[in-house]
């Protein structure tokens, strides 16, 4: 992994973004829905030991949990194909687990275009997993378009890991 | 999950119109001038001089005959096309609503126009009523004394709809004074911006909030007659289509399809269809909602992404953009649906295309050589004119008359933010909306009845 991935050791949804999404357990995900003026309980799970292959802490740190393109692509890299080959395998060995792949946009773009961008490059990911022999049912895709930067600043090197697919693990056998 | 907002938008302002005031006596007409008239989009203006009359009170009117001949001046000299001469500098003073003016005094000042009016109040009932005359012929402009009535809390539409007839007779233009704004509030840092609709005056002013911040939502669009809201939400977890009641804020989800996404909504003109996009398994296309049978219909079918579909004003096309030749660019389409017709074709990505409510004009955003622009062009993608210039400016909306546009500018930087601004369609008159705090995706909603 070239970059660095936030050690969170907790993930708080807000109950009103998590009422149609399963629980999230994603380290790099968009943040979330939610917000300050959400309401209701809050989730609390632990993400385990990254040494232990079956943790959530394992597949967002060693396996990989994000895949980056290239200005308006959705083509995958080589070093993506390795990262999603990994997370393929780990969803087959871990089968309580689904997910959601959110789709990301760098800033350059209109806000229309980036959902639709978004989508395209999360579908890459799905459709990936799928062909390595995921169940379809698993998974499922969310855009964000360029409404969840990662990074700030208005540079390649932060538009780079804004584009951007994250495969955020979900409980349960299906989404 | 309901809201805690309640509906202060303003209810039953019933304005009405009465044509045809009992005109004071007018000087006999000695020369006959050329009335005063502005022509929008003919090079460069000096600012039309005009005078604006504090505006009588005829009882119990108190602030508001102050307030009022203040929103009047502000809005024609937000146009940029029309400078007010201030009060001390007025020889004469108007006194009474129906007495004879001193037109000698006008001209002295060099104002082309003098604006007169008063306003009376009684109980929670305002009538506001005015003339434009035409100094220099000693007349008043045909069709500029009016009188409106209404609620005291409709006072700011009143004085919107006197500069709108103002403006109107002057520019030979429809008004747009008397409209307002539906946009998207933001706070919050960068990497997780909080956004919530709100709807203002087009000025600004008389800000309400329609949804709280707990899911992001996006370029809200008005229907056709400003009583309902498009506009896309998360709040299921997913991106979907809300429609909105203005009135009673209530609201639902047009589209329940699970595995998609929808986004990009636009009324038709009558109000009746939604087009917008459809995501699904990578590809982006557009469709069409009846909203009264549920009907849905494919208006696109390619791999490419289009997106961002608005139509004619009269229904019959519909403009929208595709990335079919590996760039953004827009097309015109039939509204049943089709391939489209490109019409962009310079230089850079093209998007947003938003048809003039006047039919002549498609405004968009551009990005070339790493800035953005608003511009418009033809509905056949000739004459591009390229109105702005910044890092980021996207997502133009039309003011009713088809020729100011609003739209979303957004500063660079982790500490970068979004604020409104309006253009007119020469290019000139670029300026900030003043908002509480940072917000995106205006739009703009048709006149006010």
């Amino acid at each position: 992994m070239s970059f660095a991935v936030k050690s969170l050791l907790l993930v708080a949804t807000l109950g009103l973004a998590a009422c149609n999404n399963p629980d999230r357990y994603g380290a790099g995900g968009a943040g979330g829905a939610g917000g300050i003026g959400g309401a209701g309980g809050i989730d609390t799970t632990g993400l385990g030991d990254p040494n232990n292959p079956a943790s959530i802490a394992y597949f967002n740190q060693r396996v990989g949990d994000r895949v980056l393109f290239a200005v308006d692509q959705s083509t995958l890299t080589p070093e993506g194909r390795q990262v999603l080959a990994g997370q393929a395998q780990w969803l087959m060995t871990n089968a309580g687990y689904a997910a959601i792949i959110e789709g990301h946009a760098d800033e350059q773009g209109t806000r229309e275009y980036n959902l639709a961008l978004g989508e395209r490059r999360a579908a890459a990911v799905q459709n990936f997993l799928i062909s390595q022999g995921v169940t379809a049912s698993r998974l499922r895709t969310i855009s964000y378009g360029k409404e969840r930067p990662l990074e700030v600043c208005s540079e390649e090197a932060c538009y780079a890991k804004n584009r951007r697919a994250v495969t955020v693990l979900a409980a349960g056998a299906g989404v | 999950m309901r809201s805690v907002f309640r509906a202060i938008l303003p209810v039953g302002v019933t304005l009405a119109l009465a044509v045809g005031l009992a005109l004071s006596t007018v000087a006999p007409v000695l020369a006959q001038n050329a009335p005063p008239r502005i022509v929008i989009g003919s090079g460069v203006i000096e600012p039309m001089p005009i005078a604006i009359a504090g505006f009588i009170d005829e009882g119990g009117a108190g602030d508001y005959a102050r307030e009022i001949s203040r929103v009047v001046q502000s809005d024609l000299e937000g146009t940029g096309l029309f400078r007010a001469i201030p009060e001390d500098a007025h020889i004469s003073r108007v006194t009474s609503f129906d007495s004879t003016v001193a037109y000698e005094d006008w001209k002295a000042i060099n104002a082309q126009v003098l604006v007169t009016g008063a306003v009376s109040v009684s109980g929670d009932r305002i009538t506001v009523k005015f003339r434009a005359h035409d100094v220099f012929n000693g007349t008043t402009l045909e069709g500029a004394a009016l009188q409106f009535a209404g609620t005291t809390q409709g006072w700011r539409r009143m004085a919107h709809k006197v500069a709108d007839v103002v403006y109107s007779k002057i520019t030979g233009e429809g008004g747009y004074f008397d409209s307002r704004v539906v946009f998207v509030s933001e706070s919050g840092p960068k990497n997780e911006r909080l956004k919530r609709l709100a709807v203002m005056d087009y000025d600004g002013a008389n800000v309400q909030y329609l949804t709280d911040s707990a899911s992001i939502v996006l370029a809200p669009r008005f229907s056709p007659t400003g009583d309902r809201i498009l506009y896309t939400s998360y709040e299921s977890g997913f991106p979907r289509i809300t429609l909105m009641d203005v009135g009673s804020l209530d609201r639902r989800s047009l589209d329940e399809q699970p595995g998609t996404m929808t986004f990009a909504p636009r009324f038709s003109p009558d109000g009746g269809t939604v087009v917008f996009s459809l995501a699904r398994g990578g590809n982006t296309d557009i469709y069409a909602l009846n909203l009264s049978s549920g009907g849905l219909s494919q208006l696109t079918n390619a791999p490419s992404i289009e997106t961002a579909p608005s139509f004619s004003p009269d229904g019959s096309q519909i403009v929208f953009e595709s990335d079919r030749t590996g760039t953004p660019q827009i097309y015109v389409m039939p509204a049943s649906g089709g391939e489209g017709q490109r019409i962009s074709g310079g230089q850079g990505r093209y998007g947003t295309p938003v048809w003039s409510p006047r039919g002549d004009l498609i405004a968009f955003t551009k990005q070339n050589a790493g800035r953005f622009h608003i511009g418009v062009m033809r509905t056949d993608g000739s004459e591009e004119r390229l109105l702005t210039a910044s890092f980021l400016d996207e997502g133009p909306t039309w003011a009713p008359n088809g020729r100011v546009l609003m739209f979303t500018r957004e500063t660079s930087g982790a500490g970068g933010q979004a604020s409104l601004w309006s253009v007119d369609i020469t290019g000139r008159n670029l300026k900030q909306i003043p908002t509480e705090g940072p917000a995106s995706d205006p739009a703009w909603s048709p006149l006010l009845p």
